[in-house]
């Protein structure tokens, strides 16, 4: 099977079995509603402010959300050592990445949303720019966030404390993407400035991870 | 090798002395800051010295994944671990100056956040070595170092149109054009002084780094019994701490005879 069909075939085992089982994305989404709450309580902010500050709130909240959806990418495969069977098979390991890179950005995704209109509601959010910006930063930071938490999710489960070690070493090679969103969407939020620099820069750091990740997928999987 | 060690100590010291008197007293006090300025003669030679580690760490990163060498990922992990305390220098220094001169500790500049972005993505890669467990480790950091190094300059490119789009609250001041002569002198033997003090302890993390992952060897082959022991014997006799460890339990006595000789073999 060429490298494209394993993959698709991965992917949908995967959505098939969180379908039916729902576990990420229902963990993920209650985490998220818990940040919005306890957001919203941190700060009270009047519609005006709230523009200013909701790129901030909103993506932190799915950074934090995704974090939990990512953890829990390998765990499966480790149960019956699904993950060892494939490592001996001749399926390309690049496949594999690909089909859970791709289907935490479709979970992530949903997530998105979901939220995003409890957020509008929330903070009385109204945006000042052109909104289908919006949507091409969530795609771009969304696979940002995605392609590099799938990869280290990959390191950390290989490690002690595996859940603690996601955030720690996928948050400091975030930072330039995380300010990318942030700064885009609140820039379109408020109307004050054009986020075409932002969304270059983001597209530039997708396919620089995006690169890098699939190069170096095939030697993380088989490290012993 | 060995025997060079006190030498290159003696040189190090030296050299540290010599810089700090030409930061001190041959280098002019600055004009308008006085000689709180001084603390620039420390501040900039650590920052170069940090990034020059940083880089030794990701060649030396690629270099493990290509050949799986055991020294290039001991030379990875000591320019890691002097980088990042080289970088807290850094870090330390700056705010130490900034508040005198700047009147502030601290400001979310272009270049003050970008490194506090690099410390931050090499001490993750440090807790990353420390998390992970087994022979894995090496290929996980080597792999997370090119993740960190690609990473830099997209955090500079980024931070640098965040930070030029809002007004800054300072004048970045600091190094720039017509440093005096005298102060360039000062700068280049600190540099020098900082450069050999990262060598140093490099050097002596690495040979420890070895040492460690000899003694874990010898943990594990003893665990395995005298058939194994005799083949890592022969394999290569990597490092004295294997033999040491070896020796006082009496075993296997034909193959640390006939690696004996590099016992004392310098390296």
């Amino acid at each position: 099977m060429t490298v494209m069909a394993v993959a698709r075939r991965t992917l949908a085992k995967d959505l098939r079995l969180e379908w039916r089982a729902k576990d990420a994305v229902n963990s993920m989404l209650f985490f998220a509603l818990l940040v919005v709450v306890i957001f919203s309580f941190s700060f009270d902010p009047t519609a005006e402010e709230s523009r200013r500050i909701a790129g901030g709130l909103v993506w932190v909240a799915f950074l934090f959300a995704a974090v939990v959806a990512l953890n829990q990418t390998w765990a499966r495969e480790l149960r019956n050592q699904v993950l060892d069977a494939y490592r001996v098979s001749p399926a390309p390991a690049v496949s594999l990445f690909l089909a859970k890179a791709v289907g935490n950005f479709i979970l992530v995704s949903v997530l998105e949303l979901l939220m995003t209109p409890l957020f509008v509601i929330f903070y009385n959010l109204r945006s000042v720019g052109p909104v289908y910006q919006l949507l091409l930063i969530a795609v771009l930071g969304t696979w940002a966030l995605v392609v590099n938490g799938t990869f280290f999710a990959a390191i950390s489960i290989r490690t002690r404390s595996r859940e603690i070690m996601l955030p720690l070493i996928l948050f400091p090679i975030s930072i330039p993407a995380l300010l990318a969103m942030v700064d885009a969407t609140t820039s379109v939020l408020t109307g004050e400035a054009s986020p075409r620099f932002w969304l270059q820069l983001l597209a530039v750091y997708d396919l620089v991870f995006t690169t890098v990740c699939v190069a170096l997928f095939d030697t993380v999987i088989n490290a012993e | 090798m060995k025997r060079f060690f006190p030498f290159f100590v003696l040189v190090t010291l030296a050299l540290l002395c010599y810089a700090f008197y030409q930061a001190m007293y041959v280098a002019p006090t600055e004009s308008t800051m006085g000689d709180v300025q001084r603390i620039f003669y420390y501040h900039l030679p650590h920052a170069w010295v940090a990034f020059l580690l940083f880089f030794t760490n990701f060649l030396a990163s690629i270099w493990y994944l290509v050949r799986r060498s055991e020294r290039s990922d001991a030379l990875a992990l000591a320019s890691a671990e002097v980088g990042v305390v080289f970088c807290t220098v850094v870090l330390i220094t700056g705010p130490l100056w900034a508040r005198p001169v700047w009147g502030i500790w601290w400001t979310w500049d272009a270049r003050l956040t970008s490194t506090l972005v690099l410390w931050l993505i090499y001490v993750s890669y440090l807790v990353l070595r420390r998390f992970a467990t087994g022979a894995q480790t090496q290929v996980l950091s080597a792999a997370l170092a090119i993740f960190g190094f690609v990473d830099v300059p997209i955090v500079y490119l980024s931070i640098r149109y965040f930070r030029t789009q809002h007004p800054q609250p300072v004048i970045a001041g600091g190094e720039g054009s017509g440093l005096d002569p005298r102060m360039w002198t000062a700068v280049l033997w600190n540099l020098a002084g900082f450069l050999s003090l990262a060598l140093l302890l490099i050097w002596l993390r690495y040979r420890l780094a070895l040492a460690e992952n000899a003694v874990e060897e010898a943990h594990a082959n003893r665990a395995l019994g005298p058939e194994a022991e005799m083949r890592s014997g022969k394999s290569d006799g990597r490092a004295e701490a294997e033999m040491r460890v070896t020796k006082p339990d009496g075993r296997g006595s034909a193959p640390q005879s006939s690696s004996a000789p590099k016992v004392g073999k310098p390296r």
